[in-house]
């Protein structure tokens, strides 16, 4: 986060009553950051969401120790997921260039493509949670199979989550009642989630592979 | 700007002001960088009180719902207590209800009431109106908080009227037992507890957001983080915390449920149950004690810092004196917050961890009393030649002062492995955790309630009532824990549903009885502050602006109650802390933050 002054430790030592103190304060805007309050606010539930998952795998990291865990075998699907993924952040970033070079034609269309693989990547989930039942292996089988369930399902939710928002972005778009500067903004933190959730992708699918 | 730069402008501007040619800062403010919020104005009667997105009706919203809820788990503590002290007549209470009790008591309290009260209610209402902003960041997102804090506690209170109850497992759940056959509420009551939770903490994330980025990035010109009021510093803290420890709370609701439902290992062992093997293997109870606790421990102070926060601000005022120490104040709820990660395990000494783990966490605990004291001290110190006004704010606040104390104290006894192995899961655990954690940030949120209904509703609440109210339960809550602190000593189990003929019973019959009569009138007296807080709503006597002449911006809006926005056309500009009380050199005995330095011109600098 960027500090608008001085840092945290160095605000709270301010000796408010202090003449001196007064007239630098009296100046004061009232941020303490300069980020707009809507980064702000996805930032702080990307934060509440890395101390969600971080503590999956913290839970994952002990209970693997356990003699009964037996790993998984990741399909080769999987992996098209993956790389799905990354595709969809690679577009999102480019959507955003695009978006700064007030390109809007051709924002509108790589919204869409967006649109199109983050939904390719849930189904391609869901396809991957069906392989794995066809064969038997359903949540209680072993824990292994259990937390493989859990990652995907609540990444898979994060990342419906963040539909919501792009949908919202993409209608405003089309129906052209926007406004530029907040639209921009918009299209630059959707990116920054989906940024967000390959990076939590690449941290649980690891997890799941290197087990 | 290099350092001697800045300071050569400090000089010149008080040169300036000191040869009298101040320029006064009213007329040379800068324009607001902060564009003025946009805020949704009701137009119907169900956007103006129900589905509202006004921060102050959502705050009064959030404090009903936790009272409402919170009643139920004073009547189910009377039943506890008819059962524990007259166990031959009162026979209503079988022991799977008693159980159930329990456990609705304690998460009722702990998460539904005092959390959703102090954050809900008291940050939805105070931290717009004392930041000086016109409501929350996110007023939209903040409504939504809400609801799904009231769908939160209908899920809660719907295990109460499903096949086999609400679940009995203790308010910390603990698996295996918890889901186990046997366990009351097994079949439906832990899912319903379980979903609840999450529930809860997906509403308070999204309040949590508001109350964090408001008080960073909404204050008004002027308001510097150093001259917030205290309040919204323990609002702050704690919300961090929060937004930081539900998650813990959160995936072990997710694992825990699916164990129940799906039949996962995530916690359940290889167990026996009924004489048959459950398909479970491997399961670790302890990884969810650690997941528990993680959020358990920060949880007290999510619950404590809010109360430190209010009761400073409520000393000051009403002994009229700036508080003592602000900056060391604001850097002990910061520490403590800070520490509140780190003491988890010293609610698992007897789990059978290992004991070098348990020397751990009983240091970083101590060393939390060291900030804790300092507050208590400062608090102290604040009144020490202070005007003290014997109001009932006041009265509140010092019940407050000695009942943390009290607490605190036998924590540091827990806090030491060797002595609290002996004293686990006895009443002695008991009285302490309901001295710190239960009477005493009710005492804050009580002074709090007297401190403010006439800024919410115009009128002051019956002082003679008042007055019986802080009586009765300052010394009914000494008679109902006092004793129980001996019966830990004489090693009466808690969550006994009967002692039946144990021996140190025969020396705790009477004491139980006392406990109970005692517990009952302290009940029956919070009926009295209901009625009080109904009654003065409409009849009580009306108040002037400002009755406590405290000089936080609250007081300080253009109508009273505040309006739709708070704070008129203009917003205030802050030229000072809120803690100017009885300042040396004028005529004036307090000055409130949007006086500008013009207006009190001999106003001395007060040395704290």
């Amino acid at each position: 986060m960027k500090k608008k002054e001085e840092s945290f430790f160095k605000l709270i030592t301010q000796k408010p009553w202090e003449a001196s103190q007064a007239i630098l304060d009296n100046e004061h805007d009232g941020k303490t950051l300069t980020d707009s309050k809507a980064r702000l606010g996805v930032r702080t539930v990307m934060v509440v969401s890395t101390v969600i998952f971080s503590l999956f795998v913290v839970s994952y990291s002990d209970r693997m120790l356990v003699h009964d865990w037996r790993s998984l075998s990741e399909p080769w699907l999987l992996w098209v997921n993956t790389i799905m993924l990354i595709l969809t952040s690679i577009v999102f970033h480019r959507t955003k260039i695009l978006a700064e070079k007030n390109e809007i034609e051709k924002v509108k269309n790589s919204l869409l493509v967006v649109g199109f693989l983050t939904f390719a990547f849930i189904t391609g989930q869901l396809l991957v949670w069906q392989h794995f039942v066809n064969l038997g292996q359903y949540a209680s089988t072993n824990p292994a199979n259990a937390f493989f369930y859990v990652l995907t399902a609540l990444h898979g939710l994060h990342i419906l989550g963040g539909l919501y928002f792009w949908a919202r972005v993409t209608t405003q778009l089309f129906k052209e009642n926007y406004n530029i500067s907040k639209t921009k903004e918009n299209i630059e933190l959707c990116a920054m989630y989906w940024h967000f959730l390959l990076i939590v992708w690449f941290v649980l699918f690891g997890l799941m592979v290197s087990t | 700007m290099d350092e001697e730069n800045n300071n050569s402008k400090i000089e010149t501007k008080a040169a300036d002001s000191s040869s009298g040619s101040y320029v006064t800062p009213a007329n040379s403010t800068p324009v607001s960088e902060i564009p003025e919020q946009e805020l949704y104005h009701a137009k119907s009667f169900w956007t103006r009180w129900v589905f509202c997105q006004d921060a102050k009706v959502i705050g009064v919203q959030y404090a009903l719902t936790a009272t409402a809820v919170g009643l139920i788990g004073l009547v189910l503590s009377w039943g506890m207590r008819l059962q524990l002290g007259f166990p031959e007549t009162f026979s209503f209470l079988g022991p799977a209800t008693y159980y159930q009790s329990v456990t609705m008591h304690g998460m009722i309290m702990v998460v539904y009431l005092l959390t959703a009260l102090f954050l809900g209610g008291f940050g939805n209402y105070l931290i717009p109106l004392m930041v000086g902003a016109r409501d929350m960041v996110f007023p939209y997102l903040n409504m939504v908080s809400f609801w799904m804090f009231l769908i939160a506690v209908l899920v809660l209170i719907s295990s109460f009227f499903v096949p086999g109850g609400p679940t009995g497992a203790g308010w910390t759940l603990y698996p295996p037992q918890a889901i186990l056959p046997g366990t009351p509420g097994s079949e439906m009551g832990i899912v319903l507890m379980l979903v609840s939770l999450s529930l809860f903490v997906i509403g308070f994330t999204m309040g949590g957001l508001n109350y964090v980025i408001t008080i960073l990035q909404a204050r008004t010109r002027g308001m510097t983080l150093m001259r917030m009021p205290l309040t919204i510093w323990g609002i702050f803290t704690a919300t961090v915390l929060a937004l930081l420890a539900f998650p813990a709370l959160f995936v072990a609701c997710i694992m825990m449920t699916l164990d129940n439902l799906l039949g996962t290992s995530f916690f359940m062992p290889e167990i026996f149950t009924m004489g048959e093997q459950l398909g479970t293997t491997g399961g670790s109870p302890i990884l969810f004690q650690h997941l528990f606790w993680f959020f358990g421990h920060p949880e007290v102070y999510i619950v404590a810092l809010p109360a430190f926060g209010i009761v400073s601000d409520l000393i000051s005022v009403h002994a009229r004196k700036n508080i003592f120490g602000y900056r060391m104040m604001v850097w002990a709820i910061v520490i403590i917050g800070a520490l509140s990660f780190v003491v988890w395990a010293h609610h698992m000494y007897v789990s059978g961890m290992n004991p070098y783990f348990g020397f751990f966490f009983a240091t970083t605990t101590l060393i939390i009393a060291v900030p804790t004291a300092i507050k208590v001290y400062n608090w102290v110190l604040t009144l020490w030649r202070g005007n003290i006004h014997l109001t009932i704010p006041m009265l509140f606040s010092l019940g407050f002062i000695v009942t943390f104390v009290n607490g605190g104290i036998t924590g540091l006894f827990l806090g030491n492995v060797i002595i609290d192995i002996p004293l686990s899961d006895t009443y002695f655990v008991v009285a302490h955790f309901h001295m710190v954690m239960g009477i005493a940030p009710l005492m804050v949120i009580f002074g709090a309630i007297y401190h403010w209904f006439p800024l919410i509703s115009g009128r002051h609440l019956n002082q003679t009532l008042g007055k019986i109210h802080f009586w009765i339960s300052f010394v009914g809550a000494y008679a109902i824990y006092f004793p129980m602190h001996y019966l830990g000593f004489i090693g009466v189990p808690r969550r006994y549903y009967e002692m039946y003929d144990s021996p140190y019973m025969t020396t705790g019959v009477g004491l139980n009885q006392f406990i109970t009569v005692a517990a009952l009138i302290v009940g029956f007296t919070q009926i009295l502050f209901l009625y009080n807080i109904i009654h003065s709503a409409f009849y009580g006597e009306k108040s002037e602006k400002n009755p406590w002449k405290a000089n936080s911006l609250e007081w300080h809006t253009p109508e009273m109650p505040p309006a739709h926005g708070n704070f008129g056309k203009d917003l205030p500009v802050v030229y000072r802390w809120p803690y100017d009380f009885s300042v040396p050199g004028i005529d004036r005995e307090y000055i409130p933050q949007h006086v500008s330095p013009s207006e009190v011109p001999t106003a001395k600098v007060e040395k704290t």
